[in-house]
This record gives structure tokens, sequence and C-alpha cells, in this order.
């Protein structure tokens, strides 16, 4: 059933991911597919890995940008920034699925694929403004994030590994899991002390997911004199001079 | 966006399908053509070849096309599936029309304007499907369903009075219906290219970080080194010296000439004006072809936003 659930669950589970610590190392990317190729219905595709042209389906990318903030004080900075479903509350992923493959659950707000259903037409991957959804070249079925659905509720998994494979293996720890829809809860209370933000809210696709975004830096005592402007004359040559004296 | 030959084919041939069973069915209703088995034959086997076509070629896109029976069950939320519930209805009045015209000579009047209706409500759905989808910003406009109403009336009308002259109609009465769709269908087209060349851009690449308020964002660093879904579905480029040059091609096929050849066709022998007809019919289905190349060629997805393009 491709229509959304009929009220937004209470409990939103998500991602809330923090700009200012990721280090662009590549490690919850490879875990996401190292979990989802053997746990899915059917393997990530990996076609010519080792040929000329691999290619293959990911379900989370990192891409690195250079922030140009001079023009608001910064200093410039990179910014590591993975990509991956937000698990939108409105999916319009889920709501152009012709087929009832792609849905919504009412209990956690979690969008998945059935992929026993999909047709491969890949309209769900044009509904979505964050290109979080491929095609798996080899199944020919949607593929997309899970928030490792097989994971947090595994019962057969030791409590600590109960959280998205991105979210385990993260050796920043930039990544944080769970329930977004409860401000009392650790992830809520990180975003709300950061100013997490949601991508593109004027979409209004209402991802669940949160960013945060990198710190400003904060000069110390010593690199705000530095940019002091220094006095000139007669004053300001002792000045330096007596500053040079041990 | 990928221009993919299958949906290209299937938007314009079931365009011009539609386009021409509502041509048929309101020159039967008014009058302007004569209802017999003749016209019927001429008219409406053709409309339903060009749209059986269509349907056919739009499987032909799918991954699993032998799941494609389960596209009919969202119609309640998803375009894709209203389309192909609408399709298979308008199946309905429209062999009945056929029918009735073909075999036994008559026009259902009903049946005419049941065709009528769910004609303009597929391809109003088909061009819903794209203009519903928020990321694709030259999609998500006003003018996208018009200009695929209008457009197949245009194209489905050209083959309407071609087919129509082999039969030996009078073409006079039939004229002004298909040059006014002619005129009406590219006209919308021209505002839309308009509107389209001069809509700001929707978003920045700090926009989709959410840093928009800290400044500029480039990419340094892509996810990737090699090419994969996303960049061949959503990646395409096309130069705007090319898409300029394209444009005039679709306005010359697809509007001027079969102008040119209905007015000639009026002054011609009959076998001289349905000749003449049909290759501005011919014209005309490449015209809307190239016109729907380019409606993906030209359309950018905002997730290329991530990938280094600067705005969208
Ligand atoms: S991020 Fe994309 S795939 Fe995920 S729920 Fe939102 S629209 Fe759908
Ligand atoms: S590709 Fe599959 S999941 Fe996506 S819209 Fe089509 S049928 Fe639904």
């Amino acid at each position: 059933m491709t229509s959304l659930p009929a009220t937004p669950s209470a409990k939103r589970l998500g991602l809330v991911i923090d700009l200012d610590t990721c280090v662009g190392c590549q490690a919850c990317v490879v875990h996401c597919k190292e979990w989802n190729t053997s746990s899915g219905a059917s393997a990530l595709s990996d076609t010519e890995p080792y040929g000329e042209e691999p290619s293959g389906a990911w379900l989370n990318r990192v891409h690195g940008f250079e922030l140009d903030d001079s023009a608001s004080g910064g200093c410039g900075s990179t910014v590591h920034f993975p990509r991956s479903c937000l698990h939108c509350e409105n999916a319009a992923c889920v709501t152009v699925c012709p087929t009832g493959a792609s849905y919504k659950r009412a209990e956690d707000g979690i969008v998945l694929v059935d992929e026993s259903k999909c047709i491969g037409c890949g309209l769900c991957a044009w509904a979505c403004p964050y290109g979080a959804r491929e095609m798996d070249q080899v199944a020919k079925v949607m593929k997309k994030c899970t928030l490792c659905v097989d994971r947090i509720y595994n019962e057969n998994l030791p409590v600590e590994e109960r959280e998205p494979a991105c979210v385990r293996t993260c050796p920043a720890k930039a990544r944080h899991f769970g329930d977004l829809g409860d401000p009392e809860s650790d992830v809520s209370q990180l975003v709300a002390e950061r100013g997490g933000v949601a991508l593109m809210p004027e979409l209004d696709y209402r991802p669940t997911n949160r960013y945060l975004p990198p710190r400003r830096p904060v000069p110390t005592a010593d690199q705000k004199a530095a940019l002091e402007p220094a006095p000139g004359g007669f004053l300001g040559w002792l000045d330096r001079l007596l500053a040079d004296q041990p | 966006m990928h221009p993919a030959p299958s949906i290209i084919f299937f938007t314009a041939a079931s365009g011009a399908g539609y386009g021409l069973l509502v041509f048929a069915a309101l020159a039967g209703l008014i009058g302007l053509v004569p209802v017999g088995s003749a016209s019927g034959f001429a008219l409406l086997l053709p409309a339903l070849l060009l749209v059986a076509a269509g349907l056919l070629a739009s499987a032909g896109h799918l991954g699993h096309p032998e799941r494609a029976w389960r596209a009919f069950s969202q119609w309640r939320s998803s375009w894709l599936s209203r389309e192909g519930v609408a399709a298979v209805v308008s199946f309905v009045p429209a062999l009945g029309l056929a029918w009735a015209w073909a075999l036994d000579g008559r026009l259902a009047p009903l049946l005419a304007l049941a065709t009528i209706l769910m004609a303009v409500l597929t391809v109003y759905c088909t061009a819903m499907i794209y203009a519903s989808l928020k990321p694709i910003p030259r999609w998500h406009h006003r003018l996208v369903p018009p200009v695929y109403l209008g457009l197949g009336a245009a194209s489905g009308s050209a083959v309407g009075i071609a087919a129509a002259a082999w039969t030996g109609a009078p073409l006079l009465p039939l004229a002004p219906l298909v040059a006014l769709a002619l005129l009406v269908g590219w006209g919308l087209k021209w505002r839309y290219w308009q509107s389209v060349d001069t809509q700001p851009a929707t978003a920045t690449t700090a926009d989709t970080v959410g840093l928009g308020d800290r400044g500029t964002v480039r990419l340094v660093e892509p996810p990737h080194t090699e090419r994969n879904y996303i960049l061949d579905e959503m990646g395409f480029r096309i130069a705007r010296k090319h898409s300029a040059k394209l444009r005039r091609h679709a306005l010359v096929a697809g509007l001027a000439l079969p102008l040119v050849a209905l007015v000639l066709a009026l002054l011609l022998p009959s076998a001289a004006a349905a000749l003449l007809l049909s290759i501005g019919a011919a014209l005309a289905l490449v015209g809307v072809a190239i016109e729907r190349w380019l409606f993906f060629a030209e359309a950018e997805h905002m997730v290329m936003l991530y990938y280094g393009k600067g705005a969208v």
C-alpha cells in the first residue's frame, strides 16, 4: 500500500549525522554494503568490481565538500557529507510507487521496498530529491536504506549490535540512531543542542534524519589578539619591542 | 534526465493515439466526417494501434515487466498507477465506438463522449506522472499537463486528417480543427519553453547539505569515481546550443511542415492530398518525439547538486 500512514507515527526512527565530526573515512559506506548485501532479499549488485568500469548499488554515499563561509565570518572548511535515505514523513517516493512495493511503516516511520512487488520502473528514484534510491542493475529492483530494520529489532544480536551498521561502525562517532519523534530521546536532545537541520525543508518531504552543522571555531585569546590590528607609531614599536623580550 | 527511447516512444505514440481518438470522436459527433465503415477503420484502427504500441513500449522500460499487473493497484496515490488504470478503462468505450462505427456504420454518441473523456483523462495522468515530481523543477511546472494534452491533440489530428483523406472524405471541414490543434499545442509548448528558460534556480548545493545560511558549498571529492545509476539516470546533460537547435527542429517538423501540408492538400487532387497529409502526419509525430526527447534531456534533477552542479 503506497498511501502514507493516515496519521504520522509517534515513533520516528532515524539518524542524526554530525557534519562536524565526520572525517569522510567511508567506513559507514563499506559496512552498509557488507551488511545489506548479505541480509536483503537479493544481494547489492556489483558489476565488474575489478574491471574497467566498476558499478554497483550502494545505500549510503559520502561526498566531500568545501564550505566557503568567509562572507559570514568563517574561515572555510571541508565538510564530509554522508547521504542516505532520510525516512521522510511526507515521502513522495512511496506515494508515486504504482505497485505497493514502496511503503512507510506506520509503527516506526521506516521507509522500505518489498522487492518481490517492485517492477523496477524507477519512478521512486526520480521522486527522491536526495538521491537515496538506486536501482540494482542485476536484480532489477529498487534498493534503499532500510535503517537496518533487520538489526535494530534483532534479538539474535547482542544488545550493543542492535543499531544500524553505519552507526555501529563509525570510528568518529559522527552517526547517531534513535527516535526523533520523542523529544526526550538522546538524538532529539542532540539535535536541539546543536541546532540540527532537516535538508531542504521547503520541499516539504519532512525528513526524519537530521544533520548537525559544523561547529563554528571559537578563536582562543591568543588568536583573537593576533587578529587585532597592530598599533602603529612609537607606542606600537615599543609594544613589539617589549613583546620580543624573553 | 536520461531520455530513454522506450518512454519517449510511449508518451509520443500514446499521446497521438488518444489525440486521434478525441479528433475522430469529435469529428463524428459534429458531423465533420461521414460515419461509415471506411472512415471508422481509417480513423480508429490507427488510434488503437498507437495507444497499444505506446503501452507495450512503456512495459519495455521496466526491470520486471512480468509483474506489471501490480502497477494497477495503487491508483489511490500514484499517477503512474492511475495512468495504467485509465489506459485500460479507456479501451472499453474506444473499442465500443470503433465496433459501432466501423462494423455497423453508426455513431454511438455516448460512447464517443466517453472515449473523449477517457482519452483526455489518460493523457492528463501521463503528464501528472512528471508534473508531480518536485525534485525536477522543469517537470514540476503548471504547463506540463496542458502541453501533453495539446501536443497529443496536435499530432493526433494530423494523423486523423491524413487517414480521412485516404477514405476520400472532404478535407475542408476538418482542416480548421487540425490547424487549431497544431497551433494551440505548439503555442503551449512555446509558452512552456519561455517560462522554464527564465525560471530562477530552486536550490543550491549549500541548501542540499543544509548549509545554505553559512555560505557557498562546492564539491571537491565525489563519493565514487565511476558512473552509477544516479549519474546515468539523472546526470544527463545537453549543451544549450544543441537544445536551441533541436527546439527549432521540433517546431519545423511538428508545426510548420504539417501546416504547409495542410494548406497545400486543400488545393491538390485527393490522392496527392492524402499522400502529402500522410507525410505531414509523420513529421508531426517526429516533431513530438523530438520535443519529448528534449523534455527529458533538458530536465535537471536536484540530486545533481550533490554531484557538482551549483544550482538547479
Ligand atoms: S530520502 Fe528519498 S527515499 Fe528516503 S524517504 Fe525521503 S524521498 Fe523517500
Ligand atoms: S521502482 Fe519499484 S519501488 Fe520504485 S516506484 Fe517502481 S515499483 Fe515502486
